[in-house]
């Protein structure tokens, strides 16, 4: 199992949804996070205050994933996101130690195994 | 010169100024929160903007004397508008306040283009827009021009104001084309309390608009002011009833709707019809907008605020049925078609027709012009970061985190030309 981080421009996290969604990668977290990967600060006025924008906004999906879905997911997230211009954000793939679904207590690779999967693979 | 009607209109020009500003937090909250300082600021600039090119053009190509299609350029730089008595009120004040309506109607328009529009291209539409398109039409029907000579009844504006804005709209959003988000991602009104906030002012500044448009404390501008009051109410009830029954749900930016589609229906009618006609007419007025609403939703129509189908569709129902609904017993000008007189209703139609005909091809040669000297959309990218950063260098909702300083250099004394601040973080980098 792995965790995909991805972090992306928020006006682009509609196609990102809509391309993981594609993929039926169904499990996600997303956070709106700030932050700095070397992109042209803003400068902005308030007033008589002229300040530089550090931080840009950016969305943080956080996606746990069994290793065959590993790279369906980074290949929609790859797809969707990119803009071209610095600022596009990263993926990051971690190694996962242990997962559990909590209403079922099910472990690792059926924890991330959605729903209706799981259920036809029962059968 | 009669000192209560001189009182009355100062406060009925304050009004509906007023209205501009609640017009930029009605539109406002409807946006996404990346454009809502953009979309609040194409409000506050006409208030600048179109005021100036009033007091230096406008309101004379409107008002002074012309031929039947525009007014002359006696008054233009406001020669010769001072105190004397204009019906029982200064010139001057009368100047004021058919400029906050001018204000307003450019200001209306934008809400065909939010979220899209360079900020600057709107800045030179708005003043060119004023002149080329608002002016004319008021001097049709307001300033003694050729819908004024045909009878068309326009009490306060649903034929110049919102029939005009709505299809200048349209125009406007055909030309520029859709969001490229729309249709393809859901666009949520970021802020819906602000858009009900708007809703509020624009009705307490409509009292402004429609009472004031008697020009006089009498008891006209008492049944323009209760019609205010009582359209808008009609035009709630019935859109609520009509969400009830199909969704079960009313919804707040419906009624934030309804009250603006009830308003702008009963413009042209406040000071023609009575109390239960204005009912009628608001009540009336709120299902073709409603569904024009819901149909437009599903098209690429990207008219982002529904300009053309709240104030040009609403304005139309409004002004045909002022034809329908005047009452001579009320008004003493006129009766509508329900009062035996159908030619009024005709008279109407050819109202709104002209004026709707007029705006769409004036608004489209004005952005054709502005075209050429600048570019009228936002690149995509611009769009993409939103236009509140790319056309202000500012947000609406900034928490500050990771903000650094920019100090101008205070050292040296003002050594012949100004050397430019210096944009050099103060601190070190995070």
């Amino acid at each position: 199992m792995k965790l995909v981080v991805a972090i992306v421009r928020p006006e682009k996290l509609g196609d990102v949804l809509e391309a993981l969604f594609r993929a039926e990668v169904r499990g996600l977290t997303i956070n709106r996070v700030q932050g700095h990967g070397g992109e042209t600060e803003r400068v902005e006025n308030y007033r008589g205050t002229t300040v530089k924008m550090e931080l840009s906004e950016k969305v943080r999906l956080e996606i746990g994933v069994s290793d065959h879905f590993v790279t369906p997911t980074v290949s929609a997230i790859l797809g969707a996101a990119r803009t071209g211009d610095v600022g596009d954000g990263k993926i990051f793939v971690l190694p996962v130690e242990k997962v559990y679904r909590i209403r079922t207590a099910e472990e690792d690779q059926a924890a991330v195994t959605p729903v209706e999967e799981a259920a036809t693979a029962g059968v | 010169m009669i000192g209560a009607d001189v009182a009355f209109m100062l406060v009925a020009t304050a009004l509906v100024l007023l209205m501009t500003p609640a017009l930029g937090f009605f539109y406002g909250g409807l946006v996404r929160s990346k454009n809502a300082l953009n979309t609040m600021m194409m409000s506050v600039s006409a208030l600048g903007f179109v005021a100036l090119v009033w007091a230096v053009a406008g309101y004379s190509l409107a008002f002074a004397p012309g031929n039947a299609v525009v007014g002359g350029i006696s008054a233009a730089f406001l020669r010769g508008v001072g105190l004397q008595a204009q019906g029982t009120i200064p010139q001057l004040l009368f100047m004021a306040y058919q400029g906050t309506f001018a204000i307003i109607t450019a200001a209306l328009v934008s809400g065909a283009v939010v979220e899209r529009m360079r900020f600057s291209a709107y800045l030179m539409f708005l003043a060119l827009w004023t002149l080329v398109v608002y002016a004319p039409v008021a001097h049709w029907v307001w300033g003694g021009g050729w819908l004024a000579q045909l009878g068309a009844l326009d009490f306060a504006g649903g034929t110049v104001v919102h029939v005009n804005a709505g299809a200048a709209a349209l125009v406007a959003a055909l030309a520029l084309g859709p969001r490229k988000d729309y249709a393809r991602q859901a666009i949520l009104p970021h802020n819906v309390p602000f858009t009900l906030l708007g809703a509020g002012l624009l009705w307490f500044g409509w009292f402004g608009f429609n009472a004031g448009s008697a020009l006089q404390a009498s008891p006209l501008a008492a049944l323009a002011f209760v019609n205010t009051m009582l359209a808008p109410a009609a035009a709630l009830v019935v859109w609520t009833l009509v969400e009830l029954r199909r969704t079960g749900r009313p919804t707040a930016v419906g009624a934030a709707t309804a009250i603006v589609v009830g308003l702008v229906a009963i413009t042209p009618a406040a000071g023609f019809v009575g109390p239960m006609a204005a009912v009628a007419l608001g009540g009336l007025s709120a299902i073709p907008t409603y569904l024009a609403l819901s149909w437009r939703a599903r098209t690429r129509l990207d008219d982002s605020l529904d300009v053309a189908a709240a104030h040009g569709l609403g304005g139309t129902v409004g002004a045909l049925l002022t034809g329908v609904l005047a009452q001579k017993a009320w008004n003493g000008v006129a009766d509508g078609a329900l009062h035996g007189n159908p030619r009024q209703l005709a008279v109407q139609a050819t109202a709104v027709l002209a004026a709707a005909a007029y705006s769409a091809v004036g608004t489209y040669a004005v952005l054709k012009l502005v075209a050429l000297v600048l570019p009228l959309r936002a690149s995509a990218r611009e769009e993409g970061l939103g236009l509140d950063v790319s056309q202000h260098g500012e947000e609406a909702y900034t928490r500050g985190e990771g903000a650094i300083l920019v100090l101008p250099d205070l050292a040296g004394p003002a050594a012949a030309p100004a050397p430019a601040p210096r944009l050099e973080p103060e601190g070190g980098r995070a």
